[in-house]
């Protein structure tokens, strides 16, 4: 479309926010978080303006770049973004406007705070950016440093082993990812997220593996799995999947508020986007083979996590569960959608292009608002964090509405998102996703139901345990949202209702890029 | 006994008992003495072997002698200033004290 | 395209804007807020009624429904398709959530008048009108749903409306998270329906899920257990409507939602949101029947069993238990799980027209009903408790007149109270059901339950001496017009209502039909009609004379006295008065299963996933301390000791070099001899 090297410009924009905050002197030191707000913001506005110039309508790839960077190690500077791509840099540019926006008690070593916060958007734009496994794993690793950065020097008390249990969880999988891609690029030659698929598609894959790496008494099939086992387990870890999911609670709970929304609005789509941009196009038939353990992970995702919520006494860790029972139904869109046999025998190729495209559609979207809502809700916990001198139980409080009522009513409105009430963003997408995986996977889907149940359940705790009852008398002198406070929030909220009435917002957007995905998956 | 071999017992004689002098002396300038007749023995064997030699007319041998007593001479003079700078230094010209470089 | 069913939105959206205003409007703005919702619900009544004069109008000509959809966003290459649909259904139930609606509001004005939260408390009921009115407008399952989860947020929101007191805010979330076990299964059904019928649009002119073709398809297509897929369909969907109008056994939440103030407890919990759950039957009804239209069908539909059932059983059951109850709201909030059971019951066996009739009539007597409670209560100051009142008819005699109607009309007294026709017409098509007797027969024993405990009510409250009242010093007044107006109106309307559906002027289930409506006495004639009304008349005043004879002409007792049915059988008594222990069943199974599993996840999480990851991190500290003390212990110790050596060594071979100029000439010395030697060896070896 353009010449103009958009992307590349994109994830230098807050690399260079990042450096220039370093470099301010002592005494504009307060001025750091100013500096990164705007830098986000002009983020935020390129890739508005990247939507405005986005073709809807063709699900190829855009704005691509494309050099050659080091041929004897298959690496290509290689970019471009599709709807889904796209909707994630909204969401991350979003997401992290949001959190620098939310951080305002960040009262030491502000400069370096904010650069990090920066670093790891450029990380994320890069991460969503690239087609080429060489830089898109640099970019994957550089959003990793700041994130434990940002834990272990400005978390809670338990800060050091949470991010060192966060850093091991994610190096291991990267390392898993890693050889995976290094065993691909020794059979084939190449780190090319679109050839590989192409060659997945051709059948060349398998064979390609097995031919190079004959490893005695494997059969092809079994090397094929046993590469995807370490990819699976690099993106898995990231969302994460339950089992591979401990390292999320304490470390959300760790973080300082302003990085948990980065971790769960940003990082954790990550995880989900890996398994679009790289498993369904290359790993098709192996999610295939491996399908009923996946859908059973997705399902004990989706209902332990849930339930694990229930049990919660601490805000922050209610909804780091929650954060991870909305990502299991996106998982289990995705695994439903690799599923072609069975059920899917009695469908018509219509028929069956529409459920799957409903699924990953709702995967999609469900990524945007968990994000989007997420991040909401661990701001609202910042606000009260603010009030209560850091206090964030779930019993702690008591009878606020009386105190804060515009308090409780955004917070209100952003736990309802969270639970999927209609009109707010987070419906749509769940019907989706619950509409594309029942006739694929009938049983999976079912189950899952009992998670939107016990959603509903703690959402409503917290508010019946926070807000309401007799006011807890130590806190009768909190102060509602300022001015200020009620400005920021108001975008976020208006967004979750205008993408609750308008979902074609997005919709319109992943469209075409999802039916290209789903014509991948076919083989 | 034909006559090489005369002249080469007397070269071999004068430079067993230079040897010994090097050897066994503790001064170092009878060590040195020592070394100059180990160095005369071998001229003494130049001029011999030159003169019984398959090519007497040319004068190699008495220009090896010649050089060799040029050498010597020179040897001897930095010999004896080496030795006045160590005995300038360890107050001693006695051999066995001086081991400095004593591994 | 006729304009009102093209701009049929406005009616949902008009009070969308009054609560949108309003919930910016500042606090103390009351009658700001009062006037805008009350305004935007008149609108909304005026365009309810055009639209209703356009179905009169075009009922006859080009088929019932009337649609309008277009697409709201793109799935894939198609448009998932919402809209609006203006059938006789639809305009019914919009005119009376309108007109009911409009009365409530008015009534809250006065009810409402010392709240701090006046202007939220219209907000929220604005809000719930919006979602109600698009309920009823929908042409689509997922727009109906969508409205149905907001109906089902603003009944949360107003149960708990008074927050501060813990057991409304407890009531609250009992009642979202009940429903919402209904709504889930509702969710599945939907998306069910979707992937087989492809369509979420009832009426599409022929394409929708409820017409002919997409039908036929469902209805033909067998599942788990030989069912047909248009039966599990309407299963699923129809537990929706079990949770939404309070039928066993999700009955639990309905009476606790008493909580909230009583123009919520008549608007939402007995006139409109409960019976969303009846209408979304009679919607769906094609499905449910596995027939076209919105008759009964000829064969036995296996869905329709399940809803016939379910309503008897709730009818009796939550009649049994208002029996036993001293709270005024919560006899009739017992009362209204019963009386959905009755329309639940009225669309199993008779058809579409049947169950609405009661539900319309139902709307209002009911909505009179605890709109006069609602008046005792305010005039008591606050109290709830039967016994605690007496004698009230001297003192409010303009709620006690409209009480008495719409208990009347409740008991389904004959001829001239509307409960007498729509009950009538679905014990008639109870007793004309060939699946079995029973329903019928646990609809009479109900009929009979409820002229029982109505008449105890009243007794308690209105007939007896107001002595205690002048004990206490404070006397109950009479409440003022504002709240008086709206119940003589509804009073008016729950005696006449009843003549839109007698035998003899079938009107009501004729316009449902859309087909012409002709007076003809002869229906009255038509098999067991006539018996069927003699003996529920008969059960109505035995029923009312029992409770005369057990509570009435007695001097009102002491509030802590046993009931005259306790004195009775104390055993039954208890066992009615805590609703057969359903609550403690659920708190000591569902409620308690819930707590242990998620300590469960959590200790799952913390201990077996954490644990399994603590086990292998210390398996690898252990590992590597394991190697640190091999690279100490053994690794390094060898490579010292050879070090060690090799130092020995060095120090043997360095005694050569003692620096001494004639050792080492010695060596040289030696070391030539030794050469020379070998060579000379050498060249003779």
């Amino acid at each position: 479309m353009t010449a103009f090297p958009f992307l590349s410009v994109l994830t230098a924009v807050p690399l260079i926010g990042a450096i220039t905050i370093l470099g301010l002197g002592d005494r504009q030191k307060s001025r750091a978080r100013i500096v990164a707000l705007l830098f986000s913001l002009i983020a935020l506005a390129l890739t508005l303006i990247l939507w405005h110039w986005f073709d809807s309508t063709s699900g190829e790839l855009q704005f691509q770049e494309w050099h050659a960077w080091i041929p004897s190690l298959g690496a290509e500077y290689r970019l471009g973004i599709d709807g889904l791509g796209l909707v994630m840099l909204l969401l991350s540019a979003l997401v992290v406007t949001m959190s620098i926006a939310a951080s305002r008690q960040i009262r030491e070593r502000e400069r370096l705070y904010f650069s990090l916060v920066l670093f790891l958007e450029a990380g994320l734009f890069g991460t969503f950016t690239a087609l080429n496994f060489f830089h898109w794993f640099i970019f994957w690793e550089l959003s990793l440093i700041p994130a434990f950065f940002l834990i272990q020097l400005w978390g809670g008390p338990q800060r050091v082993s949470a991010a060192t249990q966060f850093f091991v969880y994610m190096m291991v999988g990267s390392v898993a990812l890693l050889l995976a891609f290094l065993a691909l690029f020794h059979c084939t030659g190449t780190f090319d997220f679109l050839r590989l698929s192409q060659l997945a598609r051709e059948g060349q894959l398998v064979p390609d593996l097995a031919s190079n790496l004959a490893w005695h008494r494997f059969t092809p099939d079994q090397i094929a799995l046993f590469i995807f086992g370490g990819v699976f387990l690099g993106f898995a870890v990231k969302v994460p999947l339950i089992p591979f999911h401990t390292w999320l609670p304490s470390t959300y709970a760790e973080a300082p508020t302003g990085t948990t929304m980065l971790l769960t609005g940003a990082m954790s789509k990550m995880g989900v986007y890996g398994f679009l941009r790289i498993v369904l196009p290359i790993f098709s038939p192996q999610v295939r083979s491996m399908l009923t353990p996946l859908l059973w992970l997705a399902v004990f995702t989706v209902v332990l996590s849930a339930f694990a919520a229930l049990a919660q006494k601490d805000l922050k860790r209610m909804f780091a569960y929650s954060s991870i029972n909305h990502l299991g139904y996106c998982m289990l869109g995705i695994f439903a959608v690799a599923s072609l046999i069975g059920k899917a025998a009695a469908l018509t190729t219509t028929a069956l292009t529409t459920t799957q495209t409903a699924a990953l559609d709702g995967v999609i979207l469900q990524m945007f608002n968990h994000g989007l809502t997420a991040a909401a809700l661990f701001w609202f916990v910042a606000l009260l964090e603010a009030r209560s001198g850091g206090l964030r139980g779930l019993n702690d409080f008591g009878g606020l509405r009386r105190v804060v009522p515009i308090f409780t009513g955004l917070m209100g409105i952003t736990l309802f998102s969270s639970l999927g009430l209609p009109g707010l963003n987070g419906f749509i997408g769940e019907f989706l996703i619950f509409r594309g995986a029942f006739p694929l996977a009938t049983w999976a889907a079912s189950l899952s139901l009992l998670g939107l149940l016990v959603t509903a359940i703690f959402m409503l705790t917290i508010l019946q345990r926070v807000f309401s009852g007799p006011l807890n008398e130590r806190w009768s002198s909190m102060p509602d949202l300022a001015v200020t406070e009620r400005l920021a929030l108001l975008s976020p909220i208006a967004l979750m209702f205008a993408l609750g009435i308008f979902p074609q917002l997005i919709l319109g957007v992943i469209n075409s890029t999802v039916i290209r995905l789903v014509q991948q998956v076919r083989f | 006994m034909t006559a090489p071999v005369n002249y080469l017992f007397v070269s071999a004689i004068i430079f067993a008992i230079g040897l010994a002098g090097a050897l066994v002396r503790r001064n170092a300038i009878l060590v040195l003495v020592g070394i100059e007749l180990m160095l005369n023995a071998a001229n003494l064997n130049f001029i011999a072997f030159w003169r019984y030699g398959p090519h007497p007319e040319a004068l190699t041998g008495v220009l090896f002698a010649l050089f060799s007593i040029g050498v010597a001479a020179a040897e001897a003079a930095v010999g004896l200033a080496l030795i006045i700078a160590v005995h300038r230094h360890f107050k001693t010209t006695n051999l066995d004290r001086i081991d400095s470089m004593r591994g | 395209m006729i304009w009102i069913v093209h701009n049929l939105w406005l009616i949902p959206a008009m009070p969308v804007l009054a609560a949108g205003l309003s919930a910016f409007a500042r606090r103390k703005n009351r009658l700001f807020a009062a006037s805008i919702a009350i305004g935007s619900m008149s609108l909304s009544l005026l365009l309810s009624l055009i639209a209703f004069a356009e179905v009169l109008r075009f009922g006859n000509q080009n088929g019932t429904e009337q649609v309008f959809n277009f697409g709201w966003f793109q799935v894939g290459s198609e448009w998932l398709k919402v809209g609006w649909v203006l059938d006789p259904l639809t305009a019914v139930m919009l005119v009376m959530v309108t007109f009911v609606g409009l009365l409530i509001f008015i009534y809250s004005i006065g009810y409402m008048a010392h709240d701090d939260n006046f202007a939220r408390f219209f907000c929220f009921l604005s809000l719930f009108a919006a979602a109600m009115l698009g309920l009823v407008i929908a042409n689509s399952l997922l727009l109906l749903f969508m409205c149905w989860e907001i109906v089902g947020l603003t009944s949360y929101l107003l149960i708990g409306f008074w927050y501060q007191k813990p057991s409304a805010a407890a009531a609250a979330k009992k009642a979202f998270v009940t429903t919402r076990i209904g709504d889930l299964a509702f969710l599945l059904g939907m998306v069910w329906l979707y992937s087989q019928a492809g369509t979420l649009l009832f009426y599409d002119n022929g394409a929708g899920c409820l017409e002919h073709t997409a039908l036929v398809k469902l209805i033909t297509q067998t599942t788990i257990f030989g069912m047909a897929a248009s039966t599990g369909i309407a299963l699923l969907i129809f537990c929706g409507a079990v949770g939404k109008s309070g039928q066993v056994p999700l009955h639990v939440w309905l009476p606790d939602a008493m909580e909230g103030p009583t123009p919520v407890s008549a608007l939402i919990h007995a006139a409109t949101m409960v019976a969303a759950g009846v209408f979304l039957v009679a919607r769906v009804y094609p499905l449910m029947s596995g027939h076209v239209g919105l008759h009964l069908p000829t064969t036995s539909a296996p869905a329709l069993k399940v809803v016939t059932w379910v309503g008897a059983i709730t009818a009796v059951f939550a009649a049994s238990i208002a029996v036993a109850q001293n709270d005024i709201k919560r006899i009739l909030a017992y009362s209204t799980v019963s009386q959905l059971g009755y329309m639940m019951l009225g669309l199993g066996v008779g058809g579409v027209a049947v169950g609405m009739f009661h539900l319309i009539t139902h709307a209002f007597f009911k909505a009179l009903l605890f709109l006069g409670a609602g008046s005792v209560i305010h005039g008591c100051h606050e109290e709830q408790d039967i016994r605690r009142m007496g004698g009230l008819r001297k003192l409010m005699p303009i709620t006690f007149a409209t009480y008495a109607v719409g208990m009347l009309a409740l008991c389904g007294f004959p001829l001239f109270f509307s409960g007498f026709w729509s009950k009538d017409a679905i014990l008639h098509a109870a007793s004309t059901w060939t699946g079995s007797r029973i329903p019928f027969y646990l609809a009479a024993f109900g009929v009979l339950l409820t002229a029982f405990y109505m008449t105890r009510q009243v007794i308690y409250v209105f007939f007896g001496e107001s002595h205690r009242f002048e004990k206490a010093g404070t006397l109950p007044h009479e409440s003022p017009t504002v709240m008086t107006l709206p119940l003589v109106i509804l009073a008016g309307f729950s005696m006449l209502l009843g003549l839109i559906g007698t035998p003899a002027w079938t009107w009501f289930s004729t316009f449902l039909n859309g087909q012409q409506v002709r007076f003809d006495l002869r229906g009255f004639a038509e098999s067991g009609v006539l018996a069927v009304m003699l003996s529920s008349t008969a059960l109505v005043v035995i029923g009312i004379a029992v409770g005369w004879f057990l509570y009435g002409n007695k001097p009102a007792p002491d509030p802590a006295a046993p009931d005259a049915l306790e004195r009775f059988t104390p055993q039954i008594f208890d066992l009615l008065r805590n609703g057969w222990f359903v609550d403690s069943l659920y708190g000591a199974t569902v409620v308690r299963f819930t707590a242990w599993f998620s300590r469960v996840c959590d200790w799952l999480d913390r201990r077996v996933f954490n644990g399994a990851i603590q086990l292998i991190s210390s398996l690898t500290l252990g590992a590597s301390r394991l190697s640190r003390s091999t690279d100490f212990f053994v690794v390094n110790r060898t490579f010292d000791q050879s070090c060690q050596e090799a130092v020995l060594s060095g120090r043997l071979l360095s005694r050569l070099q003692d620096g001494r100029v004639q050792s080492y000439l010695r060596i040289i010395g030696i070391a030539f001899a030794g050469f020379v030697l070998f060579l000379i060896w050498g060249h003779h070896g």
